[in-house]
């Protein structure tokens, strides 16, 4: 049905068929099918909820193994600034930037870097342009696509700026052009990930036309790796390869974007139901006020992604710790905003979550999901493989489930048979038994 | 012609529900595909109405009929009435008490800024019998 890319993907092998991420997907994307979960492909915003919450660790993110480097003649690590706020005891990022070059790196460019960039550049805009109020920030690709698709009218609002990571991979690529001769083809840029939003984004780019980046090392996976590196640096070895400063760092965390924005008025709000409420007050228009966002779809911020290893609170910490004594800014726009930094072209709204193609049409079916609605249980109970009976009534009306799936309906159909009340009750599971009769009537 | 109805329960005082109505009218009218200026439009002038009934007119019940040509939606409540339509339809005309004003409501914009989001706004209010207010909003 579709070909849209997506890095979350699940394990068949070790998939339960629980209700654990149905009930926890911000868009309803996810329904289970014959004992598994499968991902609607075009509701997914690859926020890595479903990651998170499997107790049985069969959702993965489809990261790039580190031996992928391989295939360049000249490697280039991007660091995600979040990867300092892995490591106890972290004094000095040179460590962790020395390390990336002895795991068979050419050379490091901190994403802290372009982050710096994409702050300075939007201070610019901030200030020179006449954008409309709140600017929303577009660093968090998963935040992009929840936009995209559940908030189509608010992409006006947003900042068309590319995200720290690709203005780091366009300006390393540039530098690598430079110093050693090679062609593109021979030169691979890899990002060091924290969450999946970002290997989607470089695998199937957003607002661009291209990704300079050509692969994504998930945190989780090179952690170990760097920390027998680390282990083994001592001092005298360490490479001063830090250019960057609090304000890049700060960018791992909630709250560093927006407070590089230099506005007086901002909001910087994290984790996805938190950032769906302020969507929400936006469309609203109940923040006319504010005139910048930062929203992070992890808790946290990037420091919460589902590919760290450290505590996200305690990765804040360490990096408030590391930030201390680091200038404020390295990185500046000299000039003007390079056109590479904003946006190739518009991003147009994607709507998945409507009923049918016009609005007639909609309207019958959802008078058909809410009577149904009004003969479901009402207790979203997941058991139909559903997030909620409602979900269950849209996809029935849409073609693709039916009420059988209900596991009260076995009750119904037990009813037609000789039982005594009592008897067809014991065939609920216990939760469940005892239900308003009434409001089991099937029609 | 085709049309959805929706209902709501609207209770005083409670300002942990209140614009849960009005969301969720929001969130109907995006699934069946309605333009965006258009929900927001509804969204917005809702949402102030909604806030209303909670702050001055002890709860009450909100009606929506929606056809694709126009959304209308009837907020009817048993408060205490508007005693003069035209001075409350001032912008910064509030009489909302203070505990409510300290929580950010109470400005004074909610009927103008309803009457700005809509096509057509009546007011039907009898003092000490109740309120309802039409909104209708059309599908242009």
């Amino acid at each position: 049905m579709s070909t849209v890319f997506h890095s979350v993907s699940l394990n068949k092998d070790k998939c339960l068929g629980c209700m654990n991420c149905i009930k926890r997907c911000p868009t309803q994307a996810i329904r289970v099918r014959r004992g598994k979960a499968t991902i609607i492909s075009e509701r997914c915003i690859d926020c890595g909820e479903c990651i998170r919450i499997c107790p049985h660790h069969a959702k993965t993110a489809m990261s790039d193994p580190l031996s992928d480097i391989e295939a360049y003649k000249y490697k280039i690590a991007l660091p995600a600034p979040s990867l300092y706020g892995q490591f106890n005891n972290l004094d000095d990022v040179n460590y962790v930037l020395t390390a990336l070059l002895e795991l068979g790196f050419d050379s490091v460019f901190e994403v802290a870097k372009g982050a710096e960039i994409v702050s300075d550049a939007t201070r610019k805009m901030l200030k020179t342009q006449d954008l409309l109020k709140p600017v929303i920030s577009t660093a968090c690709p998963a935040v992009i696509r929840l936009i995209r698709v559940r908030y189509p009218e608010l992409i006006d609002n947003m900042i068309t700026l590319k995200t720290p990571m690709d203005e780091s991979a366009r300006l390393a690529r540039q530098e690598a052009r430079e110093k050693t001769g090679l062609s593109d083809e021979d030169i691979g840029v890899f990002f060091i990930t924290p969450c999946p939003a970002k290997i989607t984004a470089i695998k199937s780019p957003l607002a661009a036309n291209s990704s300079d980046v050509n692969g994504a090392i998930a945190m989780s996976e090179i952690y170990p790796l760097l920390l027998q590196k680390m282990d083994k640096l001592d001092e005298k070895q360490l490479k001063a390869l830090e250019q960057s400063g609090k304000i890049g760092v700060g960018w791992a965390a909630s709250g560093g974007e927006a407070s590089a924005s230099l506005c007086e008025k901002y909001i910087a709000a994290d984790g996805i139901e938190n950032v769906i409420q302020i969507l929400e007050e936006v469309e609203d228009e109940k923040l006319n006020d504010i005139e910048f966002i930062e929203l992070n779809a992890c808790t946290g911020g990037c420091v919460g992604g589902c590919l760290t290893v450290a505590n996200t609170f305690v990765a804040k910490t360490r990096l408030s710790a590391l930030k201390k004594y680091l200038p404020v800014s390295c990185n500046h726009i000299e000039t003007e905003i390079p056109k590479e930094l904003g946006w190739d072209y518009p991003l147009e709204p994607l709507s998945v979550l409507k009923l049918a193609d016009n609005v007639t049409d909609s309207m019958k079916l959802m008078n058909q999901v809410s009577a149904m609605v009004e003969n479901f249980p009402g207790l979203d109970c997941g058991t139909c493989g559903a997030p909620t009976c409602r979900a269950l009534a849209e996809d029935i009306v849409r073609g693709y489930a039916s009420v059988d799936d209900c596991i009260f309906r076995i009750k119904n159909e037990m009813a037609t048979k000789e039982l005594a009340e009592n008897e067809i009750d014991k065939l609920i599971p216990v939760p469940f038994r005892g239900i308003d009769e009434e409001k089991l009537k099937w029609t | 012609m085709e049309e959805v109805k929706l209902h709501y329960d609207v209770n005083a005082y409670d300002f942990t529900c209140a614009g849960e109505a009005s969301g969720k009218l929001k969130r109907s009218l995006k699934d069946l595909g309605f333009d965006a200026s258009l929900v927001r439009n509804v969204a917005i002038a809702v949402y102030e109405a909604e806030i209303n009934m909670v702050i001055h007119a002890e709860g009450g019940v909100i009606d929506a009929t929606i056809t694709p040509e126009c959304i209308t939606v009837v907020l009817a409540d048993k408060g205490p009435g508007i005693p003069d339509v035209e001075l409350a339809m001032k912008e910064g005309y509030s009489t909302a008490p203070e505990n409510v004003r300290s929580l950010g409501f109470g400005a004074g914009m909610g009927l103008p800024n309803i009457k700005k989001y809509t096509d057509e706004m009546t007011i039907d209010t009898t003092i000490g019998v109740g309120t309802t207010i039409t909104l209708k909003i059309y599908n242009k």
